[in-house]
């Protein structure tokens, strides 16, 4: 049975049908991109899966659990964690504090190791560590959610449009960094409007179009679709 | 002079007690909650019970006055405010009007119109210094600001669930993606500021020994006002606004005019706010791409 198991989601905001029965799953131990254009409901999909929002029917099924009417709160304790588009770090927070929020679910021994290990994924983010999270720059904010995110950690990453507004340079140093998570173990469900990158990192992926899955496939084979490269990678 | 500054420090003390009331309520839920000057008024009704019905220690009563106001803290927040939860701001205020002579109202079903005369939790007694006389109340009363405030700011500042609590003032989404119960957290807020009132009726009505049903309103609003004046939201604003506050206040009076004292504090309010909207204390947000 796949890790991640999402079936016939329909997700509304107000009146407006933002997810129409979609359905997709995450193995352990994968890669999976959601890919498509803004307003695709790529968030929405992660807002849903980790309880921000609540689903009209469908299911999602988390290691063999049904948490689509967990609350949210709730959700981070089971292995799931989520970093979210526009990165949300605590503004007012110091960048170790912010980290600390990451393991509120987690009992107080085990936070000196796990704050080491996420410095030493991010020396950066050791550096500043006692700033005010708001004084970072945004790829090291983009850093600061992804470490909060991993101390809580997560058997599944979510991640949501992390290279949006950072620089070329920072957008290949955050993927590095989303290789080695996944390849440390963590399974990773990524959404991103840079279609390429994240084909390129992922072993498979579904298309949105409009709150609808239109494709799915092997990521290399995305890559390589004449449709795709049209619509999605500029080619 | 100093005895004017000293008693204005010491009703600013109680200003800034109930101030951090609403800033705290205001910090994580971003509401004003208008009901909070009651609650002070059901925490002197409490120990007024205490003492004088049932005969208790002073510091019994007060105790009962800060479980029971904690209890109704929650309560309120639990029945008027939650439901409204994601309504217009405007809903939750007018919930909150309503919450306020709901209170008033039922105090006086209970204890009726009629004034009780509320016997001061220390003695009646004052300190010599020189010229200087200070009561014993408002030694008490000072003392009991500066370990609130002490304890609030550590709280806040390095513990586990304080730190929570400014997450949750932040970003309630992204504390709720962390595991942060938001609503436990909004709980939490609301009883503190309550027990807070608790503290601040029972000084309030140690000072100025006459417990009606709207005893908390006028001192509420101030409170408010200290608040907005500090920079609503900030602890160490609402401290600071109280205590500004009563000196002010107690100046005015004194020096001024007794009927205009409150026209000047609110027009103070007016000032500070047209050169610093945020308040003294208070943070303008901005944003970082």
């Amino acid at each position: 049975m796949a890790m991640l198991e999402v079936n016939g989601l329909n997700v509304y905001y107000g009146l407006i049908h933002a997810l129409h029965d979609v359905s997709f799953h995450v193995n352990e131990g994968e890669v999976v991109a959601l890919i498509g254009a803004n307003g695709a409901g790529k968030t929405t999909i992660l807002h849903t899966v980790s309880g921000l929002l609540g689903a009209k029917s469908g299911s999602v099924v988390f290691e063999g659990k049904d948490i689509t009417k967990k609350p949210g709160h709730s959700i981070v304790k089971l292995g799931m964690g989520h970093v979210p588009e526009g990165r949300r770090v605590f503004p007012g927070l110091t960048v170790a504090e912010n980290l600390r929020m990451g393991a509120f679910t987690r009992p107080k021994g085990e936070i000196a190791a796990s704050l080491n290990e996420v410095y030493e994924w991010f020396p950066r983010l050791e550096e500043r560590k006692n700033q005010p999270a708001g004084t970072l720059s945004g790829g090291e904010q983009q850093m600061l959610a992804m470490g909060r995110a991993m101390m809580s950690k997560p058997r599944i990453l979510l991640l949501d449009e992390p290279s949006m507004g950072l620089s070329p340079l920072f957008v290949g140093e955050i993927f590095k960094i989303i290789e080695k998570v996944s390849a440390a173990g963590t399974t990773v469900l990524l959404v991103e409007q840079n279609a390429k990158k994240a084909l390129s990192i992922a072993d498979r992926a579904y298309v949105l179009e409009t709150g609808n899955i239109i494709k799915e496939g092997v990521a290399a084979d995305l890559l390589n679709d004449d449709a795709i490269k049209k619509a999605y990678l500029g080619e | 002079m100093l005895n004017y500054l000293i008693t204005g420090i010491s009703l600013g003390s109680i200003y800034a007690i109930i101030a951090l009331g609403y800033t705290m309520v205001y910090g994580i839920a971003k509401m004003l909650n208008f009901a909070h000057g009651d609650v002070i008024m059901v925490g002197g009704y409490m120990c007024f019970c205490a003492t004088t019905y049932m005969g208790w220690h002073p510091l019994l009563g007060v105790l009962l006055a800060m479980a029971v106001c904690t209890v109704l803290g929650i309560v309120i927040e639990r029945l008027a405010y939650k439901p409204l939860r994601s309504a217009p701001s405007l809903a939750v205020l007018i919930t909150a009007i309503g919450v306020s002579y709901f209170l008033q109202n039922a105090a006086l079903l209970i204890w009726t119109s009629n004034p009780k005369s509320f016997s001061p939790i220390v003695g009646r007694g004052a300190v010599q210094f020189g010229d200087l006389q200070i009561t014993h109340v408002t030694l008490v009363t000072i003392a009991a600001c500066v370990v609130i405030m002490a304890a609030l700011t550590l709280f806040t500042g390095k513990t586990k669930l304080g730190t929570a609590m400014r997450a949750v003032s932040e970003d309630k989404g992204a504390a709720q993606l962390m595991g942060i119960n938001v609503n436990t957290t909004i709980s939490m807020a609301f009883a503190i500021g309550s027990a807070l009132a608790a503290i601040a009726g029972v000084l309030l009505c140690s000072a100025y020994p006459m417990l009606v049903p709207t005893t908390g309103s006028m001192p509420g609003i101030k409170a408010f006002t200290a608040a907005v004046f500090g920079g609503i939201g900030s602890i160490p604003g609402a401290m600071l606004g109280g205590i500004l506050l009563g000196i002010i206040e107690t100046f005015c009076r004194a020096y001024i005019s007794m009927e205009l004292s409150d026209g000047i504090v609110f027009g103070v309010l007016i000032l500070v706010l047209l050169v610093k909207p945020a308040g003294l204390l208070g943070k303008q947000t901005r944003e970082k791409v």
